[in-house]
């Protein structure tokens, strides 16, 4: 059993259009109440789930660097009294790459923190405007060299399918990213999610996003660049260089438990799935009337808890062990996924399978939620 | 027991919504039937179905008690119809049992053509009809133009026409004395043997099966032991009253008069409509004409969405028809659909009224197949079979056509009224429908034009397409004119190589190929991408006559799944499965259940 943590700290300072994470922004941060709160919660958690030595742990928001790496570094080494640290622990921080919070590298470095995601989103200034970044190319560029100096792996993440990019435009930017050396890289292919300005802008024709074709196609291509240059698809949007993949976020798609602490935070802990009031403001009454941010704590069932782990497990390149899941959740395969259609969608090349693994084949994983609806069985999904 | 003087039974016909139930509202009120209070709009359309859609689907019976001017009071019985064309034979029942009618006429659209197919029916019925102009309050309306209308079209003497806005309550008093003064009194003999005419029936959830009678001879009571003369079945006759509406019991029902009747009979089928009631000792001897019966025109599967729900359905179906007798029905089975039933219905109106009906009511998801008219083919003979004759309710069982000889369908003589300014579009409309024009004639600024056209062009949406090319003005009745030679043939659907047995249909092959074109169009935009492209083809034999293909779907996948919030993704795992329960499976290809009636609109041609 893995045993991962996830802070989540709500804070940015502009909200971008496209992001519907929780996040908000406030002025006036209390940092000594959120230090005080944040380790009530972790407290909380250690004494439900006090599993032995933490492999991973990740900072995400919002916009974790804009912590106080003092912060960071008390909630570290609360972590650490109260679970111990695995030798090899991962530590990510969800980082912005503009020069203030450079500055702050070398402090969150110190503070224990191993490895930051970057969120450079695109190598265009327009790009970026339109995303509604507040760094500029040449801004970001610098604190990733800086990262680089800092910690021991660097992520960075990308943008596309973005309104009117072409293969080329992307196939270029890409192969720049890829120069800058990172193990791993995080693409994503823009969506318009509900209850965002990109969403109100779309309604409004304001823009119009990039048809699925056309977004289709960039997708096949950001699969063979990647692979070309060693990064392949580990899951459905994230590259790495073999052994290089998020550990904490495979725990995530291996269906390990995790621990959610922080104003909106998900975890899965013993067959319990947790969720954080997602306010800022509630959670941290939460923690004062209850000492904890938990706002519902339900069981699952095994049928529920085999769904999300297909769900989760199918993002994977590696797949699922169906006997494996089959054990752990004392269902039968047939029950867990519909053996007709997953030998008709394996017979048309979107699923792979090899002894007891299933998997999602290349030409699948962009069509995924749609195959999922299919192999997932419906046993599974109405109980 | 009323005497026969001061009984009046009449019923109110019109076209559809010309204002039939909103003037006998202002009758119930102003003889006292309902209180202000205990009133609402349309009070006698009691189904939800008819109060949402505005519109009266089953005829309703009201005893009135109204104190004339002369100073007498009168039994007044009511009879409210629908005016749509497929209940007309409704009317036909209640006029049955009436001696005049109302015939309201909306003044500001004149004569349309179910005022003249209900005029035509209560003139056979030897009725004296006090013609009605409503609506004058509104300011298109011009009651004098009306008038001319009803003397010129109709041929009835409109000099003492009423005109009255039922709505606002304006000439109801003089309505209620032209009926006490025009129309007839019944006549009857009280110490004859029994004779009662069935006018109608239903099953009541408290009271079990209510009849409806009109009482032509003697006296119907409680604890009298009756008997069906047609049906042969004996009952004890437990209770006896008349609607005020409201259900109120009586003594007895006597001669001239109209009431209702329950007597613990168990089902509908054997209070059949039609049937006289005698008493089983020294009854009448001869039974009285009975009605017609109806034939079902338009066929179609109503198949369970949820294979499980197909007892569900079989229960349901056999509820409905209790309060429904013009429906039928019989088991069917499709190789994509499962079991199910082939419903026959009165028309297109009445086929979707018994859909949502049983959505409605008995809380059904239900896919209909493409509506079909009824066949008779001659088959020649074979080695093993001789040569017969087969009547076709269902494409799907379509003989094989080497086998073939002769098909014939039903066609109809249609009436269109229109105003001038929609005539060309309504003529290209039944040309295109492959209709036959045998006349057409002017009356002031509107035509009225004859077609001959097979039933099966007019079955689908000839209504709604007449309905909207003519901004609504048109209208529209038919008679059938009995089975004309075709040259026909099966259209297969395939989807994705499969042929689709619930889209095939029966089409003349002039226009097949049109209609194929049509079809996968329509299918291309109703059937969801899929991960595969899906051919969707027609196909007249192993011929191809048109085709389309659906593109893959190339993109959907959630490209963050964010700190393991899977909750949010299960959430669209689960939308998608339930969506997927609405459709029904082809081979691989989920086709959505409006898919099967949706594809089949011909849109704008
Ligand atoms: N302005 C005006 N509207 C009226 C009058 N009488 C009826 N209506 C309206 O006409 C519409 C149809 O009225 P109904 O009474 O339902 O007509 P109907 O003839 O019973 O219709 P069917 O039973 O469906 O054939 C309703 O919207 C009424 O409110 C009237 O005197 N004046
Ligand atoms: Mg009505």
């Amino acid at each position: 059993m893995a045993r991962a943590l996830y802070i989540h700290w709500p804070f940015c300072l502009k909200k971008c259009p496209y992001c519907d994470f929780n996040s908000h922004v406030r002025d006036g941060i209390d940092h000594g109440l959120w230090e005080r709160s944040l380790l009530a919660d972790m407290q909380h958690e250690h004494a439900l789930a006090d599993s032995g030595p933490l492999t991973s742990i990740f900072f995400g928001g919002g916009t974790p660097s804009l912590m106080p790496p003092a912060l960071v570094g008390s909630l570290l080494k609360e972590a650490e009294r109260l679970w111990g640290f695995d030798a090899a622990i991962e530590i990510t921080l969800e980082a912005n790459p503009s020069s203030v919070e450079a500055g702050k590298f070398a402090a969150l470095s110190a503070a224990g923190v191993n490895r930051v995601s970057l969120g450079l989103q695109s190598l265009d200034d327009e790009a970026l405007g339109f995303l509604g970044r507040l760094h500029s190319v040449d801004e970001s560029l610098a604190a990733l060299d800086v990262a680089q100096s800092c910690f021991q792996r660097v992520s960075c993440d990308l943008i596309y399918a973005r309104p009117g990019q072409s293969a080329d435009q992307w196939e270029a930017e890409l192969e720049r990213a890829i120069g800058f050396g990172t193990s791993h890289l995080s693409l994503y292919q823009l969506t318009i999610e509900p209850g965002t300005r990109f969403a109100t802008d779309v309604r409004r024709g304001v823009f119009e996003p990039l048809a699925d074709d056309p977004a289709a196609d960039l997708f096949a291509l950001t699969q063979d660049i990647t692979a070309a240059a060693g990064l392949p698809a580990c899951e459905v949007s994230n590259h790495a260089a073999p052994g290089e993949e998020s550990r904490h976020n495979l725990t995530y798609w291996r269906y390990e438990d995790y621990i959610g602490i922080g104003p909106g935070a998900h975890g899965r802990r013993g067959g319990f799935a947790t969720q954080r009031h997602k306010k800022p403001e509630n959670w941290l009454h939460a923690i004062a009337e209850q000492g904890n941010g938990l706002s519902e704590e339900r069981p699952l069932n095994a049928s529920e808890a085999a769904s999300e782990a297909l769900m989760m497990g199918l993002r994977l390149r590696e797949g699922v062990d169906l006997d494996a899941l089959s054990r752990r959740f004392g269902l039968s395969v047939d029950t867990m996924i519909d053996r007709e259609r997953t030998e008709f969608y394996r017979s048309l090349g979107f699923l792979w399978s090899a002894d007891e693994r299933l998997g999602v084949a290349r030409q699948g994983m962009g069509v995924l939620d749609a195959l999922l609806g299919e192999v997932v069985s419906g046993e599974l999904v109405a109980s | 027991m009323t005497d026969l003087s001061k009984i009046r039974n009449f019923s109110i016909i019109a076209h559809i919504d010309h204002g039939k139930s909103t003037l006998a509202d202002r009758l119930i009120q102003h003889c006292g039937g309902l209180t202000e209070r205990e009133m609402s709009e349309q009070v006698l359309d009691n189904m939800d179905i008819e109060k949402e859609r505005g519109i009266t689907i089953k005829a309703q019976t009201v005893r009135l008690a109204y104190t004339a001017r002369d100073g007498e009071t009168y039994e007044l019985n009511l009879m409210d119809t629908p005016g749509h064309v497929d209940f007309a034979y409704e009317v036909s029942r209640s006029l049955a049992a009436c001696e005049g009618a109302l015939l309201v006429v909306d003044a500001a659209q004149g004569v349309e053509a179910q005022t003249l197919a209900n005029v035509y029916q209560s003139i056979e019925h030897d009725h004296e009809i006090v013609p009605v102009i409503n609506k004058i309050d509104l300011p298109a309306a011009e009651p004098e133009q009306v008038r001319m209308e009803i003397e010129e079209i109709i041929g009835l003497d409109a000099s003492e026409a009423v005109l009255t806005s039922a709505k606002s309550g304006i000439g109801i008093e003089e309505v209620l004395e032209a009926v006490v003064a025009k129309i007839p009194p019944p006549k009857g003999d009280r110490d004859a043997p029994l004779k009662a005419m069935l006018v109608d029936s239903w099953y009541d959830p408290y009271l079990g099966v209510v009849i409806l009678v009109r009482v032509i001879d003697g006296v119907l009571r409680k604890g009298l032991s009756v008997k069906f003369m047609q049906g042969g079945t004996q009952h004890l006759v437990d209770r006896v009253g008349c609607f005020t509406p409201k259900r109120t019991d009586l003594a007895d029902i006597g001669p001239g008069e109209i009431g209702f009747i329950t007597a613990q009979i168990k089902e509908v089928e054997q209070a059949r409509v039609g049937d006289t009631i005698t008493t089983v000792k020294n009854g009448a001897t001869q039974a009285l004409a009975g009605y017609k019966e109806v034939q079902p025109v338009v066929f179609c599967g109503l198949f369970p969405t949820d294979a499980a729900d197909f007892e569900k359905l079989r229960e349901s179906i056999g509820k409905l028809r209790l309060n429904d007798a013009s429906f039928s029905f019989e088991m069917e089975s499709s190789a994509a659909l499962g079991f199910g039933f082939r419903c026959g219905f009165l028309g297109l109106l009445h086929l979707e009224i018994i859909q949502e009906r049983l959505s409605r009511e008995y809380d059904l998801d239900l896919i209909t197949t493409a509506p079909s008219v009824v066949y008779r083919i001659s088959l020649g003979h074979t080695k093993n079979e001789d040569a017969k004759v087969i009547e076709l309710h269902n494409p799907a069982d379509y003989p094989d056509p080497s086998r073939i000889v002769e098909i014939e369908e039903p066609w109809i003589k249609a009436t269109i009224y229109t105003p001038d300014e929609y005539l060309g579009s309504i003529l290209k409309l039944c040309q295109d429908r492959r209709g036959i024009q045998t006349d057409l004639t002017y009356v002031g600024g509107r035509a009225q034009v004859t077609y001959e056209l097979p039933l099966n062009e007019v079955v689908f949406d000839f209504y709604d397409r007449l309905k909207s090319i003519s901004r609504g003005y048109a209208s529209f009745d038919y008679e059938q004119i009995g089975l004309r030679p075709g040259d026909l043939v099966k259209m297969n659907i395939m989807v994705n190589n499969e042929p689709v047995d619930a889209l095939s249909l029966i089409v003349h092959r002039n226009v097949a190929e049109d209609r194929g074109r049509g079809m996968c169009e329509r299918l291309k935009d109703l059937i969801p991408r899929h991960l595969f492209k899906i051919p969707i083809q027609a196909a007249i034999g192993g011929k191809i006559i048109a085709r389309e293909t659906i593109a893959a779907l190339r993109k959907d996948v959630t490209a963050k799944c964010y700190g393991g919030d899977i909750t949010r993704k299960k959430k669209l795992l689960e939308k998608q499965k339930k969506g997927k329960a609405r459709m029904r499976e082809y081979g691989n290809v989920s086709i959505p259940q409006e898919a099967f009636i949706a594809a089949l609109r011909m849109g704008e041609e």
